[in-house]
């Protein structure tokens, strides 16, 4: 009788978890059909239909192909890609607060991409390496700092911490010694912002994006086995050290890439983890709804940037305006709790 | 009676050994001040024009002799020189006491938010009230580092265990994150308040002028003031809150006080000179090991050591990139981040 009610509990959070999902799902894409309508000009719902499909429309066939698509598809993958990230750095780490932009490792890809940016005058796939590098070198080294007689989350956290700040005061002697007129797009670049996507950015961003899927796909399920404890997922038959390293290199090569192509956007990959698990409740993975919910969090929010206001905020501004009231919420619900600490 | 008497002389005598173990008072602070007079002398003579030590004396004293434009360079080196001595002695201190109030090793203005705190006030007090002056923009500052800094610790303590250092670095860059955050979407329409603020942002003393130090003294000076009167009851409140309050220690109000006067020095600090990171957190670990714990030690201390440290700091970053310079803001960071790292890893997790 107990395994039938386990098993039937099972089936119905799988289920929730599908409707979860679907649900998310209809959102994106009616969040992305609005983007590709709303702009200087307005455009149908049929009109976009045929461009999507290839048809020449007078007008709204170079403003939706060349502008608002690329820039609708540089958010859903940067957002979900933050998501991904985000969720797997706080699963791993045991800590809904241990998100990659508040433990520095986005700071390590902004600083490299700046420093690409003003003081080496690169282009767009050299920063994208640099910020790849950056990140992955800013992650590592945390990680091996972190490592010493025993891996910990909490010195790992710690060690972020004061890396993030050493970072954030490089960024801002680069920009300091950047010129006026590149000022603005630097500060805008630094809150993140797809005002800068095109083709050439959605390229490399979307084979990132599909190399960590497929990571994901195969090496997912020991995430949640991690969850467990090192003990328990070594007693399970997981390669914790490694499963670790691996885990971080994708979450971080995805970090790095959208941030390549969009900036840091503030607090995405921090908020989509913990309003995902919300979404779906305990026990179940959380990677793919945290990637719906990133990539929904970053166009509903670009959205409303580019057109609610009087000025076009870019979109980190309004995700930071998001995520700050939803972050102190969060600490002071999880410090009551007290388990995750 | 007696017995237990003389087993707190033995307890005590036994924690003796590590008191005299400390190099003494005067040698320290000797030591010290000779190596912030050192820190100065380099200050006002080396930059992009350097003078030999005969010029910078006879500039100082007046004598006409020495060249003109040497003169004219160490002169204007003095004001960034003081300017650097007060906001290093007051940052130290501050991160001292805030170190101690909490009983956490990483409270530092800095990482509890206090800095971004601040600066997100000053950009509020421009943007929506239009202040100019400096000490409007300094009584914006200490308000906001005082509310930020409450703030974060208020959000640090809640729940089992109180401010852990852990939650309470975690809910400094979280609040911090988003102080930023907001701080940028008030900017990003505002061209011109931006590029002000940038070189604000960054934490730098090259700005100096003795207008700038005639406002920031006096209030450092309270807060310095402040802190030393609490130096007591520090030590006391480091053995805990009912042992403090068993020896007669007022434990709020010494707290308050304490809290009160660290906060006015970093919000000062941090309007003269930009928020300048790890000065608090650095300085105050590199003294207690020598001084010992005890505040009245500790905070002359780390005041003169922080003055020494952010002056070397201002000449580092004047050299190593002539003739362009480095914030000091930046040095310091560079040199605070990796020792933060050292104690995060030297000590043991449950002291975390």
């Amino acid at each position: 009788v107990t395994a039938a009610f386990i098993a039937t509990g099972r089936q119905r959070r799988r289920q929730h978890r599908r409707h979860v999902s679907i649900t998310l799902g209809i959102l994106l894409a009616a969040a992305l059909m609005v983007t590709l309508m709303v702009g200087n000009t307005f455009y149908g719902p049929a009109d976009i239909a045929r461009v999507l499909l290839g048809h020449d429309v007078p007008g709204a066939a170079y403003t939706v192909r060349e502008l608002r698509l690329p820039r609708v598809l540089v958010g859903v993958l940067a957002g979900g890609a933050f998501g991904v990230a985000g969720v797997t750095f706080q699963t791993m780490l045991r800590n809904p607060l241990a998100s990659p932009d508040v433990i520095g490792v986005s700071s390590g890809a902004s600083a490299a991409a700046v420093i690409g940016i003003v003081t080496l005058g690169l282009g767009q796939t050299a920063v994208s390496l640099l910020a790849v590098g950056g990140a992955l070198a800013t992650a590592f080294g945390m990680h091996a700092l972190a490592s010493r007689g025993g891996f910990s989350g909490a010195r790992l956290v710690l060690i972020g911490v004061g890396v993030g700040a050493m970072l954030q005061s490089v960024i801002s002697s680069v920009l300091s010694r950047s010129a006026e007129w590149d000022l603005q797009g630097a500060m805008q670049w630094l809150t993140g912002s797809l005002n800068a996507a095109t083709w050439k950015s959605v390229a490399p961003l979307a084979v990132a994006c599909a190399l960590g899927a497929a990571a994901l796909a195969t090496h997912g399920r020991h995430l949640s086995v991690l969850r467990l404890g090192d003990d328990s997922a070594a007693a399970l038959g997981v390669d914790v050290p490694r499963t670790r390293r691996l885990l971080l290199a994708v979450a971080v090569v995805l970090l790095a890439f959208a941030t390549a192509a969009a900036g840091p956007i503030s607090f995405v990959a921090f908020m989509a983890g913990p309003i995902s698990a919300r979404l779906v409740g305990p026990g179940a993975s959380l990677t793919l709804p945290a990637a719906l919910v990133g990539a929904l969090l970053t166009v509903t929010a670009d959205l409303v940037g580019q057109h609610l206001f009087a000025h076009r905020y870019p979109v980190g501004v309004v995700t930071g305006a998001i995520g700050a009231p939803y972050l102190v919420i969060l600490l002071i619900t999880l410090h009551r709790s007290g388990d995750s600490m | 009676v007696t017995a237990a008497h003389t087993s707190v002389t033995a307890t005590s005598t036994d924690a003796m050994p590590d008191c005299r173990r400390t190099v003494p008072m005067t040698a320290l602070v000797g030591g010290t001040a000779g190596m912030l007079l050192c820190a100065c002398v380099l200050s006002v003579a080396v930059g992009a024009r350097t003078a030999a030590i005969s010029d910078v004396i006879g500039a100082l004293v007046g004598d006409d002799t020495t060249d003109p434009i040497t003169r004219a360079a160490v002169i204007a080196r003095v004001p960034r020189t003081v300017l650097g001595v007060l906001v290093g002695a007051s940052l130290a201190v501050a991160g001292t006491v805030m170190q101690a109030i909490t009983r956490n090793p990483l409270a530092e203005p800095g990482i509890l938010g206090v800095s971004s705190g601040a600066a997100l006030a000053v950009v509020i007090g421009i943007v929506f009230v239009g202040i100019s002056g400096p000490t409007t923009i300094a009584l914006f500052a200490v308000v906001g580092a005082g509310v930020s800094a409450a703030a974060v610790y208020a959000i640090g303590s809640v729940g089992r265990g109180g401010a852990s250092p852990l939650k309470l670095a975690l809910s400094g860059a979280a609040m911090s994150a988003a102080f930023m955050s907001l701080t940028s979407a008030l900017l990003l329409p505002r061209v011109d308040v931006m590029a002000g603020f940038r070189f604000w942002q960054i934490g730098g003393v090259g700005g100096a002028t003795w207008e700038r130090i005639r406002i920031g003294a006096p209030p450092l000076a309270v807060g310095v003031l402040l802190c030393l009167g609490c130096a007591r009851s520090l030590n006391l409140l480091a053995l805990g809150d009912d042992v403090a309050a068993g020896l007669g220690a007022r434990v709020g109000r010494a707290r308050l006080v304490a809290a009160g006067g660290a906060v006015l020095l970093c919000g000062v600090a941090t309007s003269i000179a930009g928020p300048i990171a790890f000065v608090g957190l650095v300085v105050p670990h590199l003294y207690r090991s020598v001084t010992g714990a005890d505040h009245r030690r500790l905070i002359p201390a780390a005041a003169l050591g922080g003055a020494a440290l952010l002056v070397v700091a201002d000449v580092v970053g004047r050299v190593i990139t002539r003739p362009q310079e480095i914030e000091v803001g930046i040095v310091t960071s560079v040199i605070g981040a990796p020792i933060l790292i050292m104690v995060v890893r030297r000590r043991k997790l449950h002291e975390l």
